[in-house]
């Protein structure tokens, strides 16, 4: 099912995760697009960062300071949200460097991740990557890839409970395991679910978006670049005359602006080593979003490319 | 792992290709000069192996054991498993091969008298990994700290050791070729998955050893 405005209005509506432009003062740098966790009406904003990849750099203390860089040019412009697991290597301890180098930003949304097999081991991962963040306890922890979900859920919620996490959410990615991913959201209160959403790999428009904003859950996109295939695969193209009209000028903006307009999405989590990028990726949800219509036609225009 | 028909070789990659080749940079900075010793007693091996090869098995096998052991630690245990955590379950492998190397030596069970078509060719493939690997990086448009050198890399480490121990006779010799052998399929497999050019080297090292194998087993 392609979304059609009339679900993308009823959805927008259930999800109660409120689309917030910051009314900016003239002469003012422009500030990113906030939206709404809907399980709290905490405001996020709507580009977080993403660090698979981009941040397991192990002991290089070259590209350790670059990625504190990029942290700090994240903060810099509004950001909140990062996002890790402990499957990425060295991006744990990465991050913990850098929220240390900037004097631990308040602004930091901490979101992680257990990814263990062992039900027993949860616990004690997530608290080995508290000690790497050096937080003193994470905003969100997620499922990851549905790896022995049902006892680390159970482990989240208890938490949860105790107030040693805020928030609990699974994830997946490239579309896998989506009627689990389903079932599981049916069945648990969970706050967020992370999955893949972009302009070319839509799965989840037909059952999870709609899902999650009927369940009040908020909604973290990965892959929002094909981990950077379709930028470089768009790099080449023209980008159309009505771009203009959403205020796009790069292809990723146009990309991030298909997927923080649909009124399911919460944030959307591109990964970088670049500063400028992680400065633009955080603004460029800024001015206007397209509308069920112009979506339609976006994502119509990048199939034929 | 579900669904595992749906993965991709790049989905395993959990590092960059700039990440990758800097922390060759940072291991042969912090080893320098050491590759001198390394590559002097490679050199040194291959001309024991061709001159005197019924001598200095014992040697030979010992100075491979080290350098394995080495190699593991140093580079796959100290450096690459913090960027990719299942290289942590793959240094040990490399200690292992040191104590079988060790193990063969201190048996007196491995000579490296083998001067087959085979044996000849490992020889050659050793000079390989010694002399040609160091010299990759300008030829892959990277700078020259970057260079794998025999003895301080896992890639020309096993590939001159794999073409020795082709020249060598022993019961434990099949043995002491599956580690090294195993690991040029998955750096090889890196590199690819990394979109590496330089990536068909170690699989056609790997090739190219498995096939002097299977001519020499057709030869008997």
């Amino acid at each position: 099912m392609i979304i059609t405005r009339r679900t993308f209005v009823k959805a927008a509506a259930a999800s109660g995760a409120a689309l917030v432009l910051p009314a900016a003062a003239p002469g003012a740098p422009p500030a990113p697009v906030m939206r709404a966790v809907p399980s709290s009406g905490e405001m996020l904003p709507a580009v977080g960062l993403g660090t698979w990849i981009t941040f397991n750099v192990g002991d290089d203390p070259v590209l350790r300071d670059e990625c504190a860089e990029v942290m700090a040019a994240f903060f810099a412009a509004g950001g909140r949200m990062i996002d890790s697991s402990p499957m990425y290597g060295s991006s744990q301890p990465v991050i913990g460097y850098g929220l240390e180098k900037l004097g631990r930003p308040e602004a930091l949304f901490s979101a992680e991740k257990v990814w263990t097999s062992s039900a027993a081991d949860g616990p004690a991962q997530i608290e080995q990557s508290r000690r790497f963040w050096g937080v003193p306890r994470f905003d969100l922890v997620q499922v990851h890839n549905l790896v022995a979900w049902e006892a680390h859920l159970e482990t989240l919620f208890a938490m949860k409970a105790d107030g040693r996490v805020r928030y609990v959410g699974i994830t997946t990615s490239e579309g896998r395991r989506h009627d689990l991913f389903e079932q599981i959201m049916r069945a648990h209160p969970l706050d967020f679910v992370q999955l893949t959403y972009n302009v070319v790999d839509r799965e989840a428009e037909e059952r999870l978006l709609p899902l999650a904003a009927e369940r009040g859950m908020g909604v973290i996109v990965n892959r929002p670049f094909r981990q950077g295939a379709l930028t470089r695969q768009l790099q080449g193209e023209t980008l159309p005359d009505w771009a203009a009209e959403i205020g796009a000028k790069t292809w990723a903006q146009l990309i991030l602006k298909f997927i923080v307009s649909h009124p399911a999405v919460t944030v959307a989590i591109p990964a970088t080593t670049r500063v400028d990028h992680a400065r633009e990726n955080l603004l460029a949800t800024t001015g206007p979003l397209p509308d069920a219509a112009m979506r339609e036609r976006m994502g119509a225009y990048v199939r034929d490319l | 792992m579900s669904e595992w028909w749906t993965y991709r070789l790049e989905d395993f990659l959990l590092f960059s290709p700039r990440v990758y080749w800097r922390m060759f940079e940072l291991a042969n900075a912090a080893f320098w000069p050491l590759h001198l010793l390394t590559l002097a007693a490679g050199l040194a091996i291959v001309l024991l192996v061709l001159r005197q090869p019924h001598r200095h098995g014992l040697w030979i096998a010992l100075v491979l054991a080290a350098l394995f052991a080495f190699v593991g630690w140093s580079f796959l245990w100290s450096r690459y498993a913090a960027i990719n955590w299942a290289i942590a379950y793959v240094a040990p492998a490399f200690g292992l091969q040191g104590l079988l190397l060790t193990f063969g030596a201190a048996r007196g069970g491995l000579a490296f008298d083998r001067r087959d078509l085979a044996g000849r060719l490992g020889l050659l493939i050793a000079v390989v990994g010694l002399v040609v690997y160091p010299l990759l990086p300008p030829l892959f448009g990277r700078p020259w700290a970057s260079a794998e050198v025999f003895g301080i890399a896992p890639d020309p480490t096993a590939i001159a050791a794999l073409g020795v121990l082709l020249a060598a006779s022993g019961g434990l010799v099949p043995l002491l070729l599956a580690i090294p052998l195993l690991w040029l399929l998955l750096s090889g497999l890196t590199l690819h998955a990394m979109g590496d050019p330089q990536a068909w080297l170690p699989l056609l090292a790997a090739a190219t050893i498995f096939a002097a194998l299977t001519l020499r087993r057709i030869a008997r």
